[in-house]
């Protein structure tokens, strides 16, 4: 199962411990973090369901290629880090 | 007069009060590091909003009800879906710029203006918004650009207290628009402003005028004063037209105007050079004061800091109590005044707090 992990700087606001979730996308995990953390949605994609501006995640050390929809590939043994952009400040 | 005032922050939001004669910080700020961009206290019931503007996980609201001792997560206003292709900026929300209570026959009611220019309305106290989608669907609205940020926004929200259907609503940039029916219908209303920065036949558009900030007289809402990007104007017949003052005091320039509740005649201003530069004329804080409806202006400078001094007061950073005798200002560099005595002599709380966004009396 994949592993989501969360920054902890977003930890400072709602509660987000990593996780070993199912899913063969980036979308498909993270809608299963959020069917059991639902409060955690709306700090990390937009009202579009897009990932925010300012939050970046990597698939296995690879920044993904799609925030819009979530669609990068992700296998049994991925680790999923959902990080802060130092853009963000 | 108000003895306690909430301070918005780049890195959170503080609170002074007035005790036995003296202005005291409380020891520590809620959300310490995080941008609070409006702080709503809300007379009918003592509850206490804040929108905070994370920036890296976006827009939170948070609600108090015990005088900002804790503070609870609430929802924040959300966009609809976008449609493929719909014109303008994207629908995603980027700030909170101000908050509002409905009238005083409407418990529960508030009103957010936001980047990128939409309105909310809550009637259940911060619980679940809904974007006034008869505004955001007006198809002047994607005609609506930037001041200062990306998008448009809504900063200043007036609730007509002899009728809480009528808003008033200023928008940065996008004139002044109006309801009479509680935001089902709307008339932009901005008539006689004028935009110096635009080609020559738009300059009188009332959808491209830049108000940085609109208020209403309490005891006479008919009277609105607006300090707009390259004029102050004043109107007299609630928002139907506008008059340009001929000459205010130091710079036509500036973000805050505040109002008399019992005196229409009465404003004061923070003006700055214009946008080129945006500093205190001279390298000088000073707030101005009209006391005639803006023929004439008081420039007051008691108490306030000597040049060369670079404090800009953005446009929620100037408040006036119900009394109409106390005044704040709050400055780009950390710095806090306040007035007992109507803008003739400041003192200042500190000049060390974070970049100041916004300065509410409680009411």
């Amino acid at each position: 199962m994949p592993r989501v992990v969360f920054t902890s700087n977003l930890q400072r606001h709602v509660a987000c411990p990593e996780c070993d979730v199912h899913g063969g996308t980036v979308a498909q995990a993270l809608e299963a973090v959020f069917a059991d953390a639902p409060q955690v949605r709306d700090y990390v994609l937009d009202e579009q369901g897009h990932v925010r501006r300012h939050v970046v995640v990597f698939v296995d050390g690879q920044r993904i290629a799609d925030r819009e929809r979530l669609t990068d590939i992700v296998t049994p043994g991925s680790e999923i880090c959902v990080l802060q952009a130092l853009s963000g400040g | 007069m108000s003895d306690r005032l909430f301070v918005a922050t780049r890195k959170g939001l503080f609170t002074v009060q007035r005790r036995n004669g003296r202005w005291q910080q409380a020891p520590e700020p809620a959300f310490l590091g995080d941008p609070v961009t409006a702080v709503l206290p809300d007379a009918r019931d003592g509850t206490l909003y804040a929108a905070l503007n994370l920036g890296h996980f976006g827009v939170k609201m948070r609600r108090s009800k015990d005088g900002g001792k804790t503070w609870d997560e609430q929802a924040a206003p959300t966009y609809p879906p976008q449609p493929e292709g719909a014109p303008g900026a994207p629908w995603k929300l980027v700030q909170v710029w101000t908050l509002e209570t409905g009238g005083a026959d409407e418990p529960g009611v508030l009103w957010a203006g936001t980047i990128p220019g939409g309105l909310f309305r809550s009637q259940d106290r911060g619980a679940t918004w809904s974007l006034q989608r008869s505004l955001w669907d007006r198809p002047e609205r994607p005609e609506w650009s930037g001041g200062g940020y990306d998008a448009a926004g809504i900063h200043s929200i007036c609730i007509d207290p002899r009728d809480s259907r009528s808003i008033t609503v200023a928008v940065s940039t996008g004139g002044v628009w109006q309801s009479r029916d509680r935001g089902e219908t709307w008339a932009c209303r901005a008539t006689g402003m004028r935009a110096a920065y635009m080609p020559p036949d738009r300059q009188n558009d009332p959808n491209v005028q830049d108000v940085h900030r609109m208020v209403a007289c309490r005891s006479n809402p008919d009277v609105l004063w607006a300090q707009h990007h390259n004029a102050v104007f004043r109107s007299t017949d609630y928002a139907s037209s506008w008059q340009e003052v001929e000459k205010p005091a130091l710079s036509c320039f500036g973000f805050g105007v505040v109002v008399d509740p019992d005196d229409a005649n009465i404003a004061w201003f923070v003006p700055a050079i214009k946008d080129e530069q945006r500093v205190p004329v001279g390298g000088q804080l000073a707030v101005t004061r009209t006391r005639d409806g803006g023929r004439t202006f008081d420039v007051l400078r008691e108490g306030l800091p000597a040049a060369p001094a670079y404090d800009l007061v953005y446009r929620h950073g100037l408040d006036i109590d119900a009394t109409g005798e106390r005044l704040a200002i709050g400055s780009t560099t950390g710095g806090l005044w306040i007035s007992d005595n109507r803008g003739d002599s400041w003192q200042c709380i500190s000049a060390h707090l974070p970049p100041v966004y916004a300065v509410r009396f409680d009411a």
